[in-house]
């Protein structure tokens, strides 16, 4: 009898720690864009395949953030899997917030695209894994440039992409020669600026911290942008971004824009072509270095299953499950994190974007540089710099409406920058 | 006279005109936002498919298939409709003390709760999210319940307070004068003869606690999330997803459409409380 009471016993507990294993749950923060959407649908698969159940958490971008780095910073054990960007990544890797990764033989962690993996790195670990990526570069329409007789080549000079947008410029028929970003916001108008800073040999901080917005570059840069897109790009610029710039190009209205490769595969007009960014002499940083991708908190009470989830989620197995779901296809696949994509015949079948794509994001220069001491291209990898970048942020958008002139805009950001940066403690 | 006859044949056609175009104009944005839930995310920006296109049901089966709408809508429910019990249950006494036995602070108390409504959220934010987190309230349908309370408890007492100011004092007395405790007086003669104010106030602490989105989003992560949470999910930074966002909107804002649209006499009654006097 009592054998019998010791066996069932047994037998009650396995079952309870099957259940247990079975009903492991995997709580995952993701930003809201299409490739995040569709993983939601292709991890049925996963879920069906191990067990674990899957609880998303969508969020738009700057909420994702203050989520995020608030759960994580305290170690609230909230979410298992997160959402986060370049600019978080080494930052997060450094302060222990979130653990290194750690993948197997099989996951072919060569394949990521160097300048990824050296964007999501703190001192040559890797603690973020790219879901995807992108950099920038210029997506035109050749049908006006043609009619106007002019051409637009990889890595133009800016003074070309002037001339070219002149040309093609015709607000009487409502198309306008350059759209570019002048919404204020470290991510929205300060990416495209710093990119035309990079390639003008600014940079935003000297090797002490100290920040360069006084700088000839800057003056140089700021007063280009600020001529271009003043007199070429469509009325209220100052209010535009990626997708306010995405309808009006969608709409017929842009004759050239300079944006996240991400874009090409939203366009919906005929007759786009594309060219590596222009710059001003210097190449390195002309054009930016982005990618969304997935960490573990270091509080997070799931750290194993959820190392495993992402391993599924930024392998080659998940491109291959994009590509091949009746939702989805090959247009759909995310891309700016492996170089294997690249190669799949499929893909480039449907991605006339792919091999500019691919060459923007080799050609991104994250690592520090004697010209730009800290890591990330359109950003500075510091704690510091989302505080930075939106106050400047917003001097640029103030001399791009006309309130203030661009030397007057760079003398208060300048001001702005070195509060914060004293405060901070670098001098 | 022959100028008044002009001016009233005026009005009558000019004034519903106007109210016309008005109440066009207001509804518009709800009418666009309920178009565009049935485009596609590629048709829902292009111009030329403003009124004509081929309907979609896609956003709406993608809302419940892909992001647990129900799940996002029961806890709207739950939390709102339990809120607006709480901060009544709390206001009737509190407003009822302050309309028929007041104090020389009562006014000073009314306008300090007053105050509180105009502490900026975003100032107690990280306070409030370590607080419940290290107490294990973050996520849970009673912090977001004791929060949408707390945060509408001043407008409920000064609505409530208004309405009972308007009930003479005798009446309260007389009931006093039958024997009755102030249990009875609340329950056999306030609720009775204030039950249109009541049912406002209720009517208007329901919609803001429907509609709150600054810390629904924020103290929720999966168990307690609302469709504020759902519809901020659903705004991209890159992508013009306007057609499945417009679907989540609609979903949100259609519960509280329709009964505003059924309680909408209560509600202007709610809303204007005070103005003619």
């Amino acid at each position: 009898m009592k054998a019998t009471r010791i066996s069932a016993l047994a037998l009650m507990t396995a079952a309870g720690l099957a259940t247990t294993a079975s009903a492991q749950e995997l709580t995952i923060a993701i930003v809201n864009n299409g490739h995040m959407i569709n993983m939601q649908t292709v991890a049925e698969a996963y879920t069906a395949e191990t067990g674990v159940t899957l609880n998303w958490v969508s969020l738009e971008e700057g909420v994702l953030r203050e989520q995020v780095t608030s759960d994580t910073a305290t170690g609230g054990g909230q979410y298992d899997v997160i959402n986060i960007g370049m600019q978080e990544a080494p930052i997060w890797g450094a302060a222990g917030w979130i653990e290194p990764m750690d993948f197997g033989a099989d996951y072919d962690v060569d394949d990521i695209l160097p300048a990824m993996r050296a964007g999501l790195s703190h001192e040559g670990t890797l603690y973020a894994a790219p879901f995807y990526g992108e950099s920038s570069m210029v997506m035109y329409r050749k049908d006006l440039t043609d009619a106007a007789g002019v051409t637009i080549n990889d890595n133009d000079s800016w003074a070309r992409v002037m001339q070219a947008a002149a040309a093609i410029h015709d607000p009487d028929n409502g198309v306008y020669g350059a759209c570019l970003r002048g919404k204020p916001g470290w991510g929205d108008n300060m990416a495209f600026v710093t990119t035309v800073v990079n390639s003008f040999g600014g940079a935003w901080f000297d090797a002490d911290g100290r920040p360069q917005l006084d700088s000839a570059m800057w003056n140089q840069a700021v007063n280009f942008y600020v001529d271009l897109l003043g007199s070429y790009g469509p009325p209220g610029s100052e209010g535009n971004s990626f997708n306010e710039i995405l309808a009006l190009y969608n709409e017929g209205k842009c004759g050239l824009w300079i944006d996240a490769t991400i874009a090409a595969s939203f366009l919906e007009v005929d007759g786009v072509a594309y060219a590596q960014s222009p710059n001003a002499g210097v190449s390195a940083g002309a054009n930016w270095l982005w990618a969304w991708a997935m960490a573990v908190p270091t509080g997070s009470p799931n750290s194993e299953a959820a190392h495993d989830f992402i391993e599924w989620a930024t392998s080659k197995a998940y491109v291959q499950a994009v590509g091949n779901h009746p939702d989805f296809g090959w247009g759909s696949v995310p891309t700016g994190q492996r170089a294997s994509t690249y190669a799949i015949p499929e893909f480039q079948a449907v991605a006339g974007f792919a091999a500019a794509e691919m060459a923007a994001i080799d050609s991104a220069a994250p690592a520090a540089s004697d010209i730009k001491p800290y890591v990330g291209v359109q950003f500075a990898a510091i704690p510091e710099f989302p505080e930075v970048g939106s106050a400047v942020a917003q001097e640029i958008a103030a001399a791009l409406s006309g309130a203030k002139t661009v030397e007057e805009a760079l003398a208060d950001a300048q001001a702005a920058a070195d509060a914060i940066m004293q405060e901070a403690g670098y001098y | 006279m022959a100028i008044v006859a002009q001016h009233s044949k005026f009005s009558k056609i000019a004034m519903p005109v106007l109210a016309w175009v008005v109440a066009l104009i207001f509804f518009f944005p709800i009418f666009y936002m309920l178009l565009t839930s049935f485009k596609t995310d590629a048709d829902a920006v292009k111009p030329e498919f403003l009124f004509s296109f081929t309907p979609t049901l896609e956003n709406y089966t993608n809302m419940t298939d892909n992001y647990d709408y129900w799940r996002f809508a029961s806890n709207s429910v739950i939390t709102s409709v339990s809120a607006t019990i709480f901060a009544l249950v709390v206001g009737v006494p509190c407003a009822y003390a302050m309309a028929f036995d007041p104090s020389r602070g009562t006014k000073d108390i009314l306008m300090w709760m007053l105050s509180t409504k105009m502490l900026p959220a975003a100032a107690v934010l990280y306070p409030m999210i370590f607080l419940t987190k290290s107490i294990g309230l973050f996520d849970t349908h009673f912090l977001v319940i004791m929060v949408l309370s707390l945060i509408n408890l001043p407008i409920v007492i000064w609505m409530l307070f208004t309405y009972f100011k308007d009930i003479p004092k005798d009446i309260i007395e007389a009931g006093k004068m039958d024997g009755l405790n102030t249990w009875g007086e609340i329950k056999e003669i306030l609720i009775p003869l204030a039950w249109g104010g009541i049912a406002s106030t209720a009517l208007l602490t329901f919609i803001f606690c429907w509609n709150e989105a600054y810390w629904t989003v924020r103290l929720t992560t999966i168990d307690a999330a609302t469709l504020s949470k759902l519809i901020e999910g659903n705004r991209a930074p890159e992508g013009l997803f306007f057609g499945r966002l417009s679907a989540v909107s609609t979903a949100a804002v259609g519960p509280i459409v329709v009964l505003g649209w059924f309680c909408q006499k209560q509600l202007v009654q709610g809303l204007t409380f005070g103005a003619v006097k």
